[in-house]
């Protein structure tokens, strides 16, 4: 490619709008619904991001329970496309059934595939996930998994019928941001016509900018909204972030250099012939 | 723990969303009107498998039936 020719990927991440398999979306940001101050607040971050879709969850519900009621309002409230997960899911078994629950509770056929392997990492199974997702994506699931930037798994999930991938940039609510560069920027370049979206670890909104500088499609991120002080302020910021972040990316960055180079034009500068030689 | 449902049943005894429960109901639609989740939108699964909202009157319920009963969270 020519450096100085603006980003024009073709295919799914065309320059502009993002397609994930048959939506056309407005934005590059998905938003988690978790860990908000109120139902109220969390709304008012959704609208302030303009996010792209939003993420939810099953949970046991009693049957005087009244919050699965009022979540539901709330999110239709938004007017957003919901994004299923299998949160907490340990096997395929599990997060193949709660796929199934999930696409008749918010008729939606697209589900966030997480099967956890870890308790402290929230690494995903990855074994698990691909079975998980074989078996979903010839059910007619639209399979957005939650994975590592490892490039085997990457393309086994591609052959079991997955459209799009998502590998953590650390792990979920760390907020650490991209753990992992390299690995990343291989696959994002490993892979130029799929599209992928950073999925957890996201901490502030420079890190959003940095994955969408690198290349990626988009950033679904919750707790660094959720829990931070002012969550419709910094939906907010997020949104700018991501926006910035894929404008540059589309401009093309500059590559860095190890010795500093004036920017200001050395021809013309003053006492240039007075200096000691 | 287990919730007697109604005194005057004697009937399978089941676990629903990991809670021992008694219940005449035969299946799982039954069930679900017994618990009171009559007209609420919840998904439902026995023993691990996934019971479409049409298939719940087919649904047999046997004693030692794990069911799950979920409904819309705030998820990330």
């Amino acid at each position: 490619m020519n450096a100085f020719e603006p980003n024009k990927k073709q295919g799914a991440h065309a320059h502009g709008l993002l397609t994930v398999y048959d939506a056309v979306l407005g934005s590059r940001l998905f938003l988690g619904t978790a860990q908000y101050p109120s139902p109220d607040v969390m709304a008012q971050a959704a609208r302030a991001a303009g996010a792209a879709a939003l993420t939810v969850s099953l949970r046991r519900e009693t049957a005087r329970g009244q919050s699965a009621e009022r979540f539901s309002e709330l999110i239709r409230g938004v007017g957003v496309r919901v994004l299923p997960n299998t949160a907490g899911c340990r096997t395929a078994r599990e997060a193949i059934t709660t796929a199934q629950m999930a696409r008749e509770l918010f008729e939606t056929d697209w589900i966030k595939l997480e099967v956890i392997a870890n308790d402290d990492t929230l690494q995903p199974d990855v074994f698990g996930l691909v079975e998980a997702a074989t078996t979903l994506a010839r059910e007619g699931f639209k399979v957005f998994p939650y994975t590592t930037e490892d490039l085997g798994v990457a393309e086994r999930l591609l052959a079991a019928g997955c459209e799009v991938l998502m590998p953590w940039g650390a792990p979920i609510g760390t907020g650490r941001g991209l753990n992992n560069v390299y690995a990343l920027k291989t696959m994002r370049n490993y892979f130029p016509g799929v599209p992928l979206i950073i999925d957890a670890g996201i901490g502030a909104p420079s890190h959003a900018a940095h994955a969408m500088e690198l290349g990626y499609d988009a950033v679904l991120l919750n707790t660094a909204v959720a829990k931070a002080g002012d969550p419709v302020r910094m939906a907010t910021a997020f949104a700018n972030a991501i926006r910035a972040g894929r404008v540059a990316w589309e401009a093309v960055l500059m590559e860095p250099r190890d010795m500093a180079t004036p920017s200001t034009p050395v021809a013309g500068t003053p006492f240039f012939d007075l200096r000691p030689r | 723990m287990t919730v007697e449902v109604a005194s005057d049943i004697v009937g399978a005894r089941i676990s629903v969303n990991g809670q021992g429960v008694a219940t005449g109901a035969t299946n799982l639609a039954e069930l679900l009107s017994e618990l009171g989740y009559a007209g609420r939108r919840v998904a439902t699964a026995v023993n691990g498998c996934f019971v479409a909202e049409a298939n719940r009157t087919s649904t047999c319920i046997s004693p030692g039936d794990k069911i799950e009963i979920l409904a819309p969270r705030q998820g990330g």
